[in-house]
Order: C-alpha cells, then structure tokens, then sequence
C-alpha cells in the first residue's frame, strides 16, 4: 500500500471514531459538523434499502435539517435519558471518484436507559460518501441502514 | 374463562387499570375481538398486483397469508397447515403458484383448498392415507375478504355486516378524502412497543393530548386545540376522525398563545433552521391540515399535512404492542410532491418530530398500573357522550372505543 492510501486510511477510521464518539458523549450540537452543508442523511431498514423504497425514519436534505434534529431532541422532544455506545468496524471503500469516495461500514448500537436496561438496539451498515471539505473528510451522504425494520419504543439520537 | 368484572357506574369514562394488564383479558380479546366480529386491515390491493403475489400478516397473534388468486381476486387464510399445524408461508412477502407447506409438502391453491397430500396413496399399496380421508375437507381456514378502495380487510367472522357498513358513511367519506389517488408505498417501519395495544390506540384516539405532550404541534403551530378542528364519530361509535383545520383560528394568535402559556409543549424560544418542509401543499381540497383516522379494532389512516401513514396495531402480549407503518404516497405523485412526503416523514413515525411520544407515553402508564388494577382512568374532557364533536377538547373518541369494545367483550 502506498503511504498515501495508508494516511487516507487512517484519516478515515478518524473520521468514523470522531462520528461515534460525539454521538455516544452526548455532543450532538457537533454532530452536524461532520456533514458538509448541503448533505444527504437517511435511517432506513435493509427492506427499504433493498426494495429501493426511498422512506427515511429520520431524512435529511441539508446541515440545517440536522441542526433542527438536535435542537428539537434538546428543547422539544420528550424521551426517557438513555445512551447509545456505537460500535464500527469493516470500514470498506467501495469506490473512488474524484475526490469523493463511497464507503460501507459495520455498526452496532447497545442503548442503554437510565435504569440501566441495555438493549441491542440496532445493527447495520452505513452507506456513506465522503468528500474533501476545509482540509477535512465530510460525509456529503450518510444513509444508515438497520438490518432489522423494528425500532425498539423509538428512535430519538441519530445513529 | 373470563372472571367477573364490574365495569364502574360512569360508564365509558371510567377504565379499570385492569383493562391493559391482565393476561386472561388479553387472551379472551385475542378470539372475542381479534378473531371475532371485526374487519382488520389486512393489505393494500396493490401489494398484491398479480396473480401469485403473497404476503403474510396477522389477525391478532394469528398468522395470516394473503394472496391474489389466480380468478384475480384477493383471499385470505390462515397460515396453518391443516396436517399438523405448521407455518405454510414463512417469507414476508413472496410469489407462488402454489403454498406448499415445507414439513410434509401438503399442497394447497391460493385460495387456501388443498390440491395434494405427498404420499396420499403410500408406497406400493402400503400406508398412505384412509380412503375416508377428503381433501376438501383439510383447507387452510378461509377468511371473509373486503376491499374499501385500495384497503384490503379481512375476518373470520360470518356475523360481520359487510364492510361498507362496518366503516359506515361519515368516516368512509374521511377515508376517500385521504386516498384520492393509487397508493405508492415509500417505505415501511415498525415500532416494538412495550406496553398493552388498547393504550396505544386509546392515544390514536386521543384528541387532547397531542398538542400538550407534542411541543412540536404547539411550537409550531401545526396543530393547536384553539384552531377549528373536531372529532367524528362513527354511527355505530366504533370508528373516529379527528380533524384540525390549523388556518382556521378560533382565536387571535396572542389569545392562543396565553391559552397555552404556562403549558410545557409551547417552548417560546425554539425556531427551525431549516422549516420549509413544514410547508403543506395543497393536495384535498380543504382547509383541514391534520386528520387522524381510526377503525376499530387496530387500523389508523394518518393525513398530517402531507404525510400519509396506514397504521396497523398488532397486539404480542399483554404489554406489548407492534405498531406496522406503512408510509405511502400516490401514483400521480410528481418528484417535488414525494420529496414533500419524504421531508414530512419526519413527523411520524419512531423518529418523528410529534410521534417519538407516543411510543414511550404508553409503557409509562404501563409501568404505572401495578398495584392499580382496579383503580381507573378517568376519561371526563367533554362530559360523557361519544358522538360527534366540533371541538377536541374532549375524550369522546376515547369513550366510544371503550363503548364499542365493552359489548364484544361482555364486560
């Protein structure tokens, strides 16, 4: 592998690590950071994915959307304290173009609530693409896709 | 084996804790309801387009498969083979010619009548079946099919009066208005809920709630109870439509705002980025911007603005509920029109902006009955009717679920 393959390599597992760890530390106000401003972000299941059915559980179509997602968990949505610890592994580049690049990865999500039930709360893979944006990677699309079409009670932090 | 409950004197506007946690109630809706004198949502006619084309659904906790023959007409059974028992369909959804049942390959048509018996005669004239034995009297168990527009519902009942009559004229009309056109599924979802299925359909029902527990309503002035709006009952109270009609304001927007004031869901200082897919288009040809539907038992239409949702609620327990999705929306959609419905999705749903609540309001009240069994709700706002409404300030639509279920239950 060439040096520069192996730094790219290594800048995206960053990027993967940084996504987790601000989900699963409660900094959502930074979450939308890791969009570039006029992104593309989708939960779905494996069933609509595959059946090409477009529905996102949470679809987005800018940064801002995003915003609003966290400030509506913050200041309008009423949900039981819980966390999620984000596990990702197998990121896999799928395809190169230009200076953009379609990548898979593994994910799994425990959902812990406040009196400490744990739950496998999701299991997927998340379908991205990322793009070069201020010296940095940025997913300029992100659809998250659940192996299973249940949601357990609700889904209220992204994934 | 049903025990003695004495239901309160006020009628539909009491409910025994009782009611959402006791396993014999359960079990004895699971046949007096779920398999008894009611139509439940079954599919969409066009899940199924060709003659072949299957998928598997419940009556209750009972399986059942739903194909379109090759007559061209939809049938339902139930998915139990006759032999011993065993699932017939084990996908989802599929296509075949037949339903073959994968432990002893009986075969049966898509009607559900049963065609062969492997090995019927034995092997050299030694086992096999008697000569007493009838195919056509080992079937899958048939259900009753009717179609309300694109709906499809099924029962097992011959008691039930045909479907027209079950939904009856004022909520049929509802329906039409909401499905104008041929339903386009753009995805679908499901919802794992831990408490009793009559909670979440009490919240289905529930016109007051929905802009005191959902900020999102209030905040943003989509729904308000200070705009026209009401509640619909169906003639024989099994059925409701509320409706809100948010342009129409009964009273100023300073008048509404003190009217909410000092209620928690109207958060003054809480603006959208990005609101513009807020925006309703015009698509029914009236000024009503949110209905939300019921059929008893467990089916409801959801119109919020733009956002068209079929829900089916399907009970798995005492204290827990499957809440299916379906998210659709028409034909003669244009590609600005889905993009519109898509961005709206995000209201409903388990995720969504005013229905992330209403997963979780109904295992509190769950986790809150112990010990409680035969205390009650109190279901007074409006008095003690369940008729139709211009206004939704009241639990009416409450009250006549309760006024429709307590007969089939005896209670």
């Amino acid at each position: 592998m060439q040096l520069e393959a192996v730094v790219r390599r290594l800048e995206l597992e960053q990027l993967y690590t940084d996504y987790v760890h601000c989900l699963d530390t409660d900094e959502l106000e930074h979450w939308p950071e890791f969009f570039t401003e006029e992104c593309f972000y989708r939960v779905t299941s494996a069933e609509n994915y595959e059946a090409g059915m477009p529905l996102g559980l949470i679809h987005a179509t800018s940064r801002n959307m995003l915003k609003d997602r966290v400030s509506a968990l913050r200041e309008a949505n009423i949900y039981e304290p819980q966390r999620y610890r984000h596990l990702v592994s197998s990121i896999k580049i799928v395809e190169e173009h230009g200076a953009a690049l379609d990548l898979v990865a593994n994910f799994m999500v425990v959902r812990t609530m406040q009196e400490g039930d744990m739950t496998l709360f999701g299991v997927g893979r998340y379908v991205d693409q990322v793009t070069r944006r201020d010296d940095a990677w940025k997913f300029a699309r992100k659809t998250v896709v659940l192996d299973s079409r249940q949601i357990d009670t609700l889904l209220a932090i992204p994934l | 084996m049903q025990q003695e409950i004495k239901w309160p004197a006020e009628g539909n506007a009491r409910v025994p804790y009782r009611m959402f946690s006791d396993p014999e109630i359960y079990r004895d809706e699971l046949s007096r309801i779920f398999l008894g004198p009611t139509w439940q949502y079954l599919a969409l006619a066009g899940e199924l387009p060709k003659a072949g084309d299957y998928l598997t659904t419940f009556l209750g906790e009972t399986p059942v498969i739903v194909t379109r023959g090759h007559d061209g007409e939809i049938h339902a059974m139930i998915n139990r083979c006759a032999h011993r028992g065993n699932l017939v369909c084990l996908k989802r959804r599929g296509r075949a010619d037949n339903l073959t049942c994968v432990y002893h390959a009986w075969r049966y048509d898509l009607e559900g009548n049963l065609d062969s018996v492997a090995f019927r005669r034995g092997i050299a004239g030694k086992g096999g079946m008697p000569a007493s034995f009838r195919l056509e009297e080992h079937g899958l168990k048939k259900l009753r099919v009717d179609t309300f527009g694109d709906l499809v519902f099924g029962t097992l009942s011959p008691g039930a009066p045909p479907l027209a009559t079950y939904i009856g004229n004022l909520i049929g009309s509802r329906i039409h208005r909401v499905l104008h056109g041929k339903p386009k599924i753009l995805g679908t979802t499901s919802q794992i809920l831990h408490n009793n299925w009559k909670l979440y359909f009490e919240n289905v029902r529930d016109t007051y709630h929905a802009t005191l527990l959902h900020s999102f309503f209030t905040t943003f002035r989509i729904s308000r109870l200070t705009s026209e709006g009401g509640v619909d009952i169906a003639e024989n109270g099994a059925h409701h439509a509320s409706y809100t009609r948010n342009k129409v304001d009964r009273v100023d927007q300073a008048t509404s705002d003190q009217l909410y004031a000092g209620i928690p869901s109207l958060r003054e200082n809480f603006r959208l980025a990005d609101p513009s897919f807020l925006a309703m288009a015009e698509e029914f040809g009236d000024d009503t911007t949110t209905q939300i539907l019921s059929l008893f038992p467990n089916f409801v239409l959801q119109q919020i603005q733009n956002s068209i949702a079929l829900r089916l609620v399907l009970p798995k327990g005492p204290d827990k509920t499957e809440l299916q999705w379906t998210y659709i929306g028409f034909e003669e959609d244009d590609t600005e029109v889905t993009a519109l419905r898509l961005a709206q999705a995000n209201l409903v749903g388990p995720a969504g902006y005013v229905s992330m609540e209403d997963g979780a309001v109904g295992n509190f009240i769950q986790r809150a009955i112990p010990g409680a069994e035969d205390e009650c709700s109190v279901l007074e706002m409006g008095g003690f009717g369940h008729v139709s409404e211009a206004n939704r300030t009241t639990e009416a639509s409450v009250r006549s679920f309760w006024h429709a279920y307590r007969p089939l239950m005896g209670f």
